[in-house]
């Protein structure tokens, strides 16, 4: 009995130091990863300071958007340099939607921008049928193909919610976790080694997106 | 497959969901944060907030709205009402929304259109659109109005939409008048004309009295969402069992 107590004291002390950085660079309303995170028991920090990002045990990287405003803001706020060395130094980290996009080399919304190159690869618009209205926006679901942590307990087929006109296409096929038909599969999660991302919304996708929050918190590698 | 989505609409009057029976007796339908909870768990997809408060207070009470359902649900939703500039666009999306909807202003300033697609991009933006049908020389013209119906624009409901879509709208609410409040299904001609004149998704509105009707909007006026108002507000119909009905006939629903 004491060492369950003194085990759960532990186990709560290292979730309370696990501190969560999610990054504030204008792109959009941060506070519902914020709350999302809160939900399942973990409390993130919503910040634009390299120092902060630096310290952090986990960092998440949200956004709306534009590809190339999103970098401006990165690059006018100094946080592309910080943002890489936290990935390379293999702490757990998770992109949404614009956070996914930003991590590939170039996207080509408005014209060429380079990104983070974290990822081989580029970000394109949806080109579809009419009958495929863009952008792809509501509840997709996703087709799992590597089991990656942060999808732990989520079956295949389990519904996101989306809202987005570019897709990534990445050069190396096996950094790819899930894909989702939409005239076509794309490539909807990532995941390679401490380095996660989604194209849709888990913060807003109800119990099943708090799932992926919930599990990203409690990664470990 | 990408689900049709439902989406239950609230009519906010000073900090209260409200529902009104022809824009009268305006009848209590609870607190916005509980009505929100409520549908979240019934398996709603999205969730439209309509400030219908006319005074400068009202805003603040809106705003406070949108920030506790912000913190309270994990889904997106959609708030107009009202909004005449980018600074009114900017407060409810700092507050926590996901898309604004933009309707007499969109007329009134088209250029509003761009500068919230641009500032929070096309994603964020909705445009309402509200036809009726009305004859002018001898023909029926679709006429776009704005101030809740009030004011004919001269407008074509197809060609506008056509036009908000080039100005950066990235979804389209259309409200057509003839059928709002009638119960009688949704005006399929007209919704089906304008889904198909534009690539932006289009999201079906006015007219619902039962499932069959939003299952019709999909089927029948191409819509790529239904949304409806008094059926779910005072327990006609739980969206669970119009989703159950919808997938009878062959639409893709996302079910809880």
């Amino acid at each position: 009995m004491f060492i369950a107590v003194l085990v759960g004291f532990t186990f709560f002390l290292t979730s309370v130091q696990s501190m969560i950085a999610i990054i504030d660079y204008g792109m959009g309303n941060l506070r519902s990863v914020q709350k999302g995170f809160e939900q399942v028991g973990h409390s993130a920090t919503i910040t634009s300071d390299p120092a902060v990002i630096a310290k952090a045990e986990r960092v998440v990287l949200p956004g709306v958007g534009a590809f190339g405003d999103a970098m401006r803001e990165l690059n006018d706020r100094g946080l592309v340099e910080p943002i890489k060395s936290f990935i390379n130094r293999g702490k757990p980290f998770l992109g949404i939607c614009l956070g996914l996009q930003l991590l590939f080399e170039v996207g080509h919304e408005d014209g060429h921008h380079t990104g983070l190159g974290v990822l081989a690869g580029e970000v394109r618009r949806f080109e579809l049928p009419h009958d495929f209205k863009v952008p792809h926006m509501g509840w997709n679901q996703l087709m799992m193909r590597r089991p990656a942590p942060i999808l732990a307990g989520l079956p295949d087929g389990v519904h996101m919610y989306f809202v987005h006109s570019y897709y990534v296409v990445p050069r190396d096929p096996d950094v790819i976790a899930t894909e989702t038909d939409y005239g076509g599969p794309f490539v909807s999660a990532i995941w390679r080694g401490n380095v996660f991302a989604t194209q849709f919304h888990p913060e807003k996708s109800q119990a099943d997106g708090l799932r992926i929050l919930k599990n990203f918190a409690e990664h470990t590698a | 497959m990408l689900a049709k989505r439902v989406i239950p609409c609230l009519d906010v009057d000073r900090g209260r969901v409200v529902k009104g029976t022809n824009f009268v007796n305006l009848r209590d339908a609870g607190d916005p944060v509980q009505v929100a909870a409520r549908y979240e768990a019934e398996g709603a997809d999205e969730l439209v907030f309509l400030d219908i408060t006319a005074s400068h207070e009202g805003r603040n009470i809106m705003l406070d709205v949108v920030r506790r359902v912000s913190e309270t649900v994990f889904m997106p939703f959609t708030v107009g009402g009202g909004i005449r500039n980018l600074d009114d666009v900017t407060r409810l999306i700092q507050a926590g929304a996901e898309k604004v909807s933009i309707n007499s202003a969109a007329v009134r300033t088209p250029e509003l259109i761009t500068e919230t697609a641009r500032k929070f991009g096309s994603c964020a933006t909705v445009v309402n659109i509200d036809p009726k049908r009305i004859v002018k020389d001898g023909r029926e013209l679709w006429e776009v109005h704005i101030s809740g119906g009030r004011i004919g624009t001269g407008l074509e409901a197809v060609a506008w939409a056509k036009e908000v879509e080039r100005l950066g709208a990235g979804e389209i609410v259309l409200t057509c008048m003839d059928a709002d409040g009638t119960k009688n299904g949704y005006d399929l001609e007209i919704t089906a004309a304008v889904s198909s004149a534009v690539s932006i998704p289009v999201v079906a509105s006015g007219g619902a009295g039962k499932p069959e009707h939003l299952a019709d909007a999909i089927l029948i006026g191409k819509a790529d969402a239904a949304l409806a108002a008094s059926i779910f507000h005072f327990g006609e119909f739980t969206i669970h069992e119009t989703k159950e009905l919808m997938r009878s006939r062959g639409v893709p629903v996302r079910m809880k």
